[in-house]
C-alpha cells in the first residue's frame, strides 16, 4: 500500500489492520540511528506554510517525516503513522485513552502538538512490549482482569508506566491520584489500582524491566 | 482536527516577543489550555509562536535576595516535586499539586496556569458572551453553580488558577518582557476585573511575553497553604479554594494574606478577613469572625449561595489548621 502522508482521512480503508499495519514500518517513515537526547537543541522553525518537515523519536526510533502544524501527537501516531495502540476518547485532554510518555512522564497525545514532541523521547503502549512478550504493567493489567471493554486501557498502562517510573512503590493513595488522569467508562478502577500495585510489587522483587 | 496555523519555535525571547505582537498570533507555553480554546472555537490564531525553544525559561532557581526564581516553563508537576518550594512556600506547592491530572501536571506551565483563558461554560461553549465581545452575560440568568459569588460587573466567571491566588497570597511578582523591554507585576495585579475590562484575563498586552515568577524570600515566621474543594475527589477546578499565607510573631499573626480562588474572576484578596487577623491571635471567635468576614460582601448568584457557607468553612478549617501548635 502507498502513503501518501498528505492524507487526512482515516487509514486501512479497504486494508486489513495488520496488512496496515505491516506496511507502516517499511515504507511510510525511515527509521535513522541516533537519536537525539531530551533537551538537545531542536532545529528553529520559521512560519511554515502547509506541511513542515520534522523528526519524532518514538519507541526508540526515529521517524521524519511531513506534518501539518496543528496535527496533534496523537493524530499523527495513529492516522499517519498507524501506530494505534494510542486510543482517541474524548480529544479534549480529560480521559487518558490517548496517554503516551514524553521522556518518561505520561501527557495526552490529543493535547500535544506534533512539532511540540520534536527532540523529547515519545513512547507508546507498543514501546512498552518486552520483545514479543507483555511488559511487566501491561501483564499485571492481565492478571488482575483490569479492564471489561479495554478502550481505556492502553492509556491506563502508559500512566501507570510512568507513575511507577517516578515512584516505584505508590501507596494505595498514591496510586489512585497517580491514575487520575484516566477514565475508565466500565468501572475497573479496583482492579485497575490492584493491577498497579501487582506491577509495583513484581518491581519490588526484581521482576520487572 | 485544529484550524489550520502556521508555527514557529524561536530560539530567542525577543525573537519571540517580535512575532507574539502580530495580529492574530498566540503564544503556546504547555499548550493545554491554547489547544482547547482553538479546537472548540473559542478563539481563532492564525499564528502560534512555541516558547518550547527557550530553555532558560525552565526550572527552579534560588534569587540573590533569598527568593526563589520560577521559569515561566517549569512545569506544575516540577513545582509540586519541587523540595525548596514545598518546605519554604507550601501554599505553592499544595496548589500546584492540586491542578489538573498528572498528564496535565506534566505539560501545563505556571507561567500558562497564570495566562488561562476561564472555564466558564458559556465562554466555552458557542456563546456570544461579553468576555467574547458580545452584550450578554449569559450565566448572570443561566446555569451559575459555579460562578462567582464576588466581584462580578457585566461578566460571572470565576478565576479557575490554583496557583494565583498562592502566588498573590505569598507576595509573588512576574517578569513580563516584551520587544520594547521588561517590567515586573504582582501577580496581585496581574488579572484583570470584568469592571476594568471583561474581554481581558491579564494585565499583559500583545507581544509580552511573562518569563518568570519571583517569590520573595519567605519572612520569618512565614506559614502558608492552599487547599481547594471541588466537587469530586479526583481531578476537577476549584469550586472553592483558599490560599492563606500567615506571618506568626509569637502566638500573634502579624500579616495575614488571603486569597480566594472559586470566588471571583480574578483571584480575590479577602481584605475584610486580613484586617480581622491582623495583630491577632488565632482563637477560635477570630478565627470565626475572619472566615465570615472573608464573605460578608458575597453576592450569590440563582444557583451558587452554597459557596458562602463553603468558603466560610474551608477559611476556618485551614486557619484552624495553620495556626496548629502556635
Amino acid at each position: 500500500m502507498a502513503r501518501d502522508r498528505n492524507r487526512t482521512d482515516k487509514p486501512g480503508k479497504g486494508v486489513t489492520r495488520r496488512g496496515f499495519l505491516g506496511t507502516v514500518g517499511a515504507g511510510a517513515v525511515a527509521a535513522v540511528t541516533g537519536l537525539p537526547r531530551p533537551g538537545e537543541a531542536v532545529p528553529e522553525i520559521t512560519e511554515p506554510k502547509g506541511m513542515v518537515e520534522t523528526a519524532l523519536s518514538i519507541n526508540g526510533r526515529m521517524h521524519r517525516l511531513l506534518v501539518e502544524p496543528r496535527w496533534t501527537l496523537l493524530f499523527v501516531l495513529r492516522e499517519q503513522m498507524g501506530i494505534t495502540g494510542t486510543k482517541i476518547g474524548c480529544a479534549r485532554g480529560e480521559c487518558g485513552a490517548c496517554t503516551v510518555l514524553m521522556d518518561g512522564s505520561p501527557r495526552y497525545a490529543c493535547m500535544t502538538l506534533a512539532l511540540e514532541a520534536q527532540g523529547h523521547e515519545i513512547t507508546t503502549v507498543e514501546g512498552l512490549m518486552d520483545g514479543e512478550e507483555l511488559g511487566d504493567v501491561q501483564q499485571a493489567f492481565v492478571e488482575e482482569d483490569a479492564f471489561q471493554c479495554g478502550y481505556c486501557t492502553a492509556g491506563q498502562v502508559v500512566a501507570a508506566q510512568g507513575l511507577l517510573a517516578a515512584n516505584p512503590s505508590p501507596t494505595v493513595d498514591e496510586i489512585r491520584a497517580g491514575m487520575a488522569g484516566n477514565l475508565c467508562r466500565c468501572g475497573a478502577y479496583v482492579h485497575i489500582f490492584r493491577a498497579v500495585e501487582r506491577a509495583a510489587k513484581g518491581r519490588g522483587k526484581g521482576g520487572g524491566r | 482536527m485544529l484550524p489550520k496555523f502556521t508555527y514557529s519555535r524561536p530560539g530567542s525571547l525577543v525573537q519571540v516577543a517580535n512575532l507574539a505582537a502580530r495580529p492574530g498570533t498566540r503564544v503556546h507555553a504547555g499548550g493545554t489550555d491554547l489547544l482547547g480554546c482553538l479546537r472548540d472555537g473559542v478563539f481563532g490564531a492564525e499564528s502560534l509562536v512555541s516558547l518550547s525553544g527557550l530553555s532558560d525559561l525552565r526550572g527552579v532557581t534560588p534569587t540573590s535576595g533569598g527568593g526563589l526564581r520560577i521559569g515561566a516553563l517549569t512545569t506544575i508537576a516540577e513545582i509540586a516535586a519541587n523540595d525548596a518550594i514545598s518546605d519554604r512556600y507550601p501554599a505553592l506547592a499544595q496548589a500546584a499539586a492540586s491542578v489538573a491530572s498528572p498528564q496535565l501536571r506534566n505539560q501545563g506551565t505556571i507561567g500558562g496556569n497564570l495566562c488561562q483563558k476561564p472555564r466558564c461554560w458559556y465562554y466555552r461553549g458557542d456563546f456570544h458572551c461579553l468576555r467574547k465581545g458580545g452584550d450578554t452575560c449569559y450565566a448572570f440568568d443561566g446555569e451559575n453553580q459555579y460562578h462567582c459569588i464576588l466581584g462580578g460587573d457585566g461578566c460571572y466567571i470565576v478565576h479557575p488558577s490554583d496557583t494565583a491566588p498562592a502566588l498573590a497570597a505569598l507576595g509573588a511578582r512576574v517578569t513580563a518582557v516584551s520587544a520594547g523591554g521588561r517590567r515586573t507585576i504582582a501577580v496581585e495585579k496581574l488579572h484583570v476585573p470584568p469592571s476594568t475590562d471583561p474581554q481581558r484575563e491579564t494585565a499583559l498586552e500583545p507581544g509580552e511575553i511573562l518569563t518568570e515568577v519571583i517569590l520573595p524570600p519567605p519572612p520569618s515566621g512565614l506559614r502558608s497553604s492552599y487547599r481547594k474543594i471541588r466537587e469530586r475527589a479526583s481531578w476537577d477546578f476549584a469550586v472553592v479554594g483558599v490560599a492563606l499565607a500567615l506571618v506568626f510573631d509569637g502566638h500573634t499573626v502579624t500579616t495575614a494574606n488571603i486569597f480566594l480562588s472559586g470566588a471571583a474572576p480574578v483571584p480575590w484578596r479577602a481584605r475584610q478577613a486580613e484586617e480581622v487577623l491582623n495583630g491577632s491571635n488565632l482563637d477560635g471567635a477570630t478565627v470565626e469572625r475572619a472566615a465570615h468576614a472573608a464573605v460578608a460582601d458575597a453576592e450569590p448568584l440563582a444557583h451558587n449561595a452554597y459557596k458562602v457557607p463553603l468558603f466560610a468553612g474551608l477559611i476556618k478549617e485551614q486557619l484552624t489548621t495553620l495556626g496548629g501548635g502556635t
